[in-house]
């Protein structure tokens, strides 16, 4: 390769990077976005849902031609136990503008499609490309290696995933920890579009998105999702790494235990699977994210800066990796002006994520995590439920219970006054 | 119940460019805590890790890279993990 300087290199064409890439191009600066896959998406995987407001921020009116699969109308949440569910649906029965709508994604399509905008914006594509390491001079980051290949620019953008093995090389970020990181397993079930309408009681391009606690992950902190996609299904488990090999099964088997569930089966039979995928999911939230997001000429963003909030009932990334896309642009733009790139002007991206929504939302849930490791809300929680529901509902001419006596009874047998109250102190320091 | 599904046989629905001459994940095979390997046998989405008779061992044929064998055994039993290079592996068309 000659010895041309790029304005900016992205390494990484996720959300984060494509963002990125994106807005320097649209603000004519010169960038290169490597990808190691065949193409952008290649190695992307969500559950998956995305909440558009950034996206729409980003580029208006993109949800009418971006490959989205159908626009969350249904919000199920389940508690499950070996046999039984115990599921609450909601619609809000507003029809959300994209500021406020959410739609169930695949990745590979999205970001192919994205890919393509960001190419037509001006950004130089060169997929199938791994990024061995940056180049440093004088303590600087001028570039990356790739092969041997050196290529050079003012500033690097990280938005290489949440394995981010350059950030971890810089030293801007840890190895990953067991407790901080869940893995999410899924297949891709391909159904017709009218037949996942009368399943999920739903119109076409509206769907359905369903999390579960309990017995997909035996108990394991983590749990089970559905997300109707347009003529297909994605249904997966996560289950945080720390908990692996607290029971016998492994994460296969798991998402296998979810399929086969009752309550599940019945909504994928007759599929035909297209494709299974695992990925690591950033769950440590605030206390997760590194201390600092720039060095001198490089910046950190999307699921390599942890950029991600998980609440059981809503998980969270994609909107973030977009929105520090966008705002690692911004530093990078305002340094270009400055001729300036370095970590005192780049720190300029730190004050941008910190006056974001991104900081505010994952600060206000800072403490989710800690309630998250609880087992009880995996185990004792959907077993309650489960015999509750159970009771209340079964006939048989025998005396009824009292119920309220009957949950007592139960809750007691397996915790303490004291220990249910400390279990509601995190909840409401969680929330 | 509904029968189920092989990883391997999941595995065939997707995708690969398998890199033969490079393996991307290197694992210590006269590695022997019992515990530890568990973990990554039970850890591993695509089951590619195998314990029988005393020894792990590993094939990257069907790896979904997702980096969890790395982050479980926390450089115990994978002894260096890194990317597939540029455009191997797996190529998700659905993601």
């Amino acid at each position: 390769m000659s010895e041309e300087k790029f304005d900016a290199i992205v390494v990484g064409g996720g959300l984060a990077g494509l963002t990125a890439a994106y807005c320097l191009a649209q603000a004519e600066m010169e960038v290169l976005l490597i990808e190691r896959g065949d193409f952008c998406g290649s190695k992307n995987v969500t559950g998956g849902r995305i909440y558009t407001h950034s996206m729409e921020k980003l580029m208006p009116g993109f949800a009418k031609e971006a490959p989205l699969e159908r626009k969350i109308t249904k919000e199920r949440i389940a508690l499950m136990t070996e046999t039984g569910a115990l599921n609450i649906e909601y619609a809000s029965g507003k029809d959300d503008d994209d500021s406020t709508a959410s739609y169930s994604v695949l990745r590979s399509k999205f970001d192919k499609w994205f890919a393509e905008k960001a190419e037509e914006a001006g950004v130089m594509m060169v997929p199938g490309i791994r990024v061995d390491e940056c180049l440093i001079e004088d303590g600087k980051v001028v570039g990356i290696n790739a092969g041997g290949e050196e290529m050079y620019a003012d500033v690097v953008i990280l938005a290489d995933g949440v394995n981010s093995l350059l950030s971890q090389q810089l030293g801007l970020k840890k190895e990953l920890e067991p407790h901080q990181v869940a893995v999410g397993c899924k297949e891709v079930i391909q159904l017709d579009e009218e037949v996942i309408n009368q399943r999920f009681n739903v119109k076409n391009g509206e769907g359905t998105a369903v999390l579960v606690a309990g017995d997909p992950t035996l108990g394991n902190i983590g749990g089970g999702f559905l997300y109707t996609n347009k003529d297909s299904i994605s249904i997966g488990i996560v289950a945080t790494c720390s908990d692996i090999g607290r029971v016998d099964v492994s994460i296969p088997d798991m998402l296998e235990r979810f399929k086969n569930h009752p309550s599940v089966e019945p909504l994928i039979t007759g599929g035909v699977p297209l494709e299974y995928s695992a990925h690591l999911v950033p769950e440590g939230g605030f206390n997760m994210i590194p201390e600092k997001l720039y060095a001198d000429g490089v910046l950190i963003c999307g699921d390599a800066a942890a950029f991600v909030v998980n609440l059981g009932y809503a998980v969270r990334g994609m909107d973030f990796a977009v929105e520090s896309g966008r705002l690692a642009a911004e530093a990078v733009i305002k340094a270009k002006e400055a001729g300036d790139f370095s970590a005192r002007t780049l720190s300029l991206y730190q004050q941008l994520v910190e006056d974001s929504f991104i900081y505010t939302d994952m600060k206000q849930y800072r403490n989710f995590p800690k309630l998250l490791e609880r087992h009880e809300i995996f185990n004792d929680v959907p077993e309650i439920a489960d015999m509750i529901m159970d009771k209340l509902f079964r006939v048989d001419g025998r005396k009824p219970v009292s119920l309220p006596m009957f949950a007592v009874d139960e809750i007691a047998k397996r915790t303490t006054a004291q220990k249910l109250l400390d279990l509601v102190m995190v909840a409401l320091d969680a929330l | 119940m509904a029968k189920k599904v092989s990883v391997d046989d999941k595995l065939g629905y997707n995708v690969f460019h398998t890199d033969e001459s490079y393996a991307h994940i290197e694992i210590d095979k006269d590695y022997k805590n019992e515990e530890e390997i568990r973990k990554v046998v039970l850890a591993c989405p695509a089951g590619l890790y195998k314990y029988e008779n005393g020894e792990v061992t590993f094939s990257h044929e069907g790896c979904l890279e997702c980096g969890t064998c790395r982050v479980v055994s926390g450089g115990k039993v994978v002894k260096s993990w890194n990317h597939p290079y540029g455009g191997a592996g797996v190529t998700y068309m659905q993601g």
